[in-house]
């Protein structure tokens, strides 16, 4: 579904990403897991659009979308929700949602996404009214997730879904990470919470300093003695 | 019971100064809210709105309602072609170099303005003649009054179209992340640009409002009120919309009532003077953004 090959990307003189290649199939969670600074952010950003690569291929679903803007790239089912959740503060939930489904025209399916979202995360719709900026940190994770959502994307690049939160909300976004890979979503999750990412993917690649130096079953990675000592602690 | 007349009197031509401070410094706000650079151009984009109106009203049959039109049509389209050529191209250049570009552009408008019509002043028909209006045993000016009425519902219809339309919103949305504003598949250069059509067609309109009180243009008619239009927005908090409306409005008030009771000369100062003290005070101006940030 998601093809990257031959990825690089500069910030100025930093070369951040040394040439990655990997792939997402559908209905996979795929996980890239590395330290901080390891290039997972600019991994999604790279893939999303949000920078520009100096050269490789980012191909999604049969189509090149190396060069298009992020804009663009959201209106062909490819979602990101970003390191650090990003919703718009000083915006209300409901128009955060709203949003969200910026590129659909059709009302009926806004209306249906937007039924859904409030299902699927009932502290929203509770909060509806109120400004994103006085979520907690998981309501606003909550928010990322449902305003990326409410285009129906058919594939999710989710950067650091756990950052900050504590171990028992953690839990439950992880719940709904696995709820919408069940009922059929594409995942690229990248984590630094290793274990937690690796206990629901299928598969993941181990970034260390802008390259890929490992790949496998997620069951696999587990187990493997050098991922156990450098990130899931020992 | 005089002396209150004249308070009065004063006050509503410091409102309608105001206005007109207002609606400029709406454009200055918006666009610094939106694109991150300060225009330093906004200003000259009034003179070339008041030479339009010079110009159309000269011709023989053109009533100053096409003048004026005439005028908005023109600056809306300069606004979005100067951010095309000048500030698209360095949208992710140092802010120091786009600064410095809107000065640039500043400079060149008043250059080639000054190339076309000569430094000499050029006569502008006032398209507002209205007597005056007695309320309440009290002469007003009737076109301070008009004015202030035509900014009040330009404010409205532009808060309506922030708080309800798409475009509005995705202003708000890149205002406050561009980044994230494209993940929601908005287009942010449109976005930019509709902020300067806006931006320029309220400064055209500020521009008829203005001129035609003084009834004359030269090439450095905007330079002056740019800047104060410039202290206005920083005095409400530079990216407030709300701000830029109510530091224009106390601009106004505050230059009119120096004028009146202070000093004709000192008035600039006194406005320059309060820029200083707010932002002593409040760095963030009056109704600026309180940041957020809970993580
Ligand atoms: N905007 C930027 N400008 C310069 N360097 C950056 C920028 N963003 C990231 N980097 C650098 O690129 C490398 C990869 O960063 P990032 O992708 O954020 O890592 P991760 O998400 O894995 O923590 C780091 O060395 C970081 O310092
Ligand atoms: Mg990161």
């Amino acid at each position: 579904m998601l093809k990257v090959k031959d990825l690089n990307v500069f910030y100025g003189a930093i070369h951040a990403l040394k040439g990655i290649s990997f792939e997402v199939n559908q209905g996979e969670i795929v996980s890239l897991i590395g330290a901080n600074g390891a290039g997972k952010t600019t991994t999604l950003h790279s893939v999303s659009g949000l920078i520009k690569s100096s050269s490789g291929l980012v191909e999604f679903m049969g189509k090149n979308i190396t060069n298009m803007t992020a804009d663009k790239i959201v209106k062909v089912g490819l979602g990101h929700i970003p390191e650090g959740r990003r919703v718009f503060q000083n915006l209300t939930v409901h128009e955060n949602l709203e949003l969200g489904a910026f590129a659909v025209k059709d009302k009926n399916f806004i209306k249906n996404e937007y039924d859904k979202i409030m299902t699927l995360f009932p502290r929203l719709k509770e909060r509806r009214k109120q400004l994103a900026g006085t979520l907690s940190g998981g309501e606003q994770q909550m928010l990322a997730m449902g305003r990326a959502l409410m285009s129906n994307p058919k594939m999710l690049l989710l950067d650091e879904p756990s950052m900050g939160l504590a171990p028992i909300i953690v839990k439950s976004i992880f719940d709904i990470i696995k709820a919408c890979n069940d009922e059929g979503m594409t995942i690229l999750l990248v984590e630094q919470n290793a274990k937690m990412a690796l206990s629901i993917s299928d598969r993941a690649y181990v970034l260390e300093t802008g390259k890929i130096s490992m790949e496998g079953n997620a069951s696999e990675l587990l187990n493997d003695e050098n991922v156990k000592k450098a990130y899931l602690g020992g | 019971m005089k002396e209150f007349i004249t308070f009065i009197q004063q006050l509503i031509n410091g409102l309608s100064l105001g206005s007109v401070y207002a609606l400029m410094a709406l454009g200055y706000t918006m666009v610094y809210g939106i694109a991150k650079m300060l225009n330093f151009a906004h200003g000259d984009i009034i003179m070339v709105g008041a030479y339009t109106v010079s110009i159309v009203c000269s011709i023989a049959g053109f009533s100053p309602m096409a003048a004026v039109l005439a005028s908005i049509v023109v600056c809306t389209a300069l606004g979005v072609t100067i951010e095309k050529i000048a500030y698209k191209p360095l949208r992710n250049a140092s802010p120091l170099a786009v600064l410095i570009t809107a000065i640039g552009v500043s400079y060149f408008l008043q250059s080639v303005a000054l190339l076309i019509f000569g430094s000499k002043a050029r006569k502008v028909q006032s398209v507002l003649n209205l007597e005056s209006v007695k309320i309440g045993g009290v002469d007003l000016s009737g076109v301070a009054l008009v004015i202030i009425f035509i900014t009040i519902l330009i404010m409205i219809l532009l808060t309506l179209f922030i708080k309800c339309t798409k475009v509005g919103k995705a202003m708000l949305a890149v205002s406050e992340d561009r980044g994230a504003a494209q993940l929601m598949g908005i287009n942010v250069n449109a976005t930019i640009s509709m902020t300067f059509a806006i931006g320029s067609a309220l400064a055209a309109i500020a521009g008829v409002l203005f001129v035609s009180s003084y009834g004359y243009v030269d090439p450095y008619t905007g330079a002056l009120p740019g800047i104060k239009t410039f202290v206005a927005a920083v005095i409400g908090g530079i990216g407030s919309i709300p701000g830029a409306m109510f530091g224009g409005i106390v601009l106004g008030i505050i230059e009119s009532l120096s004028k009146a009771y202070i000093s004709t000369d000192l008035a600039d100062a006194i406005v320059f003077g309060v820029l200083i003290v707010v932002l002593l005070f409040k760095p963030a101006g009056m109704l600026g953004k309180k940041k957020i940030t809970k993580v």
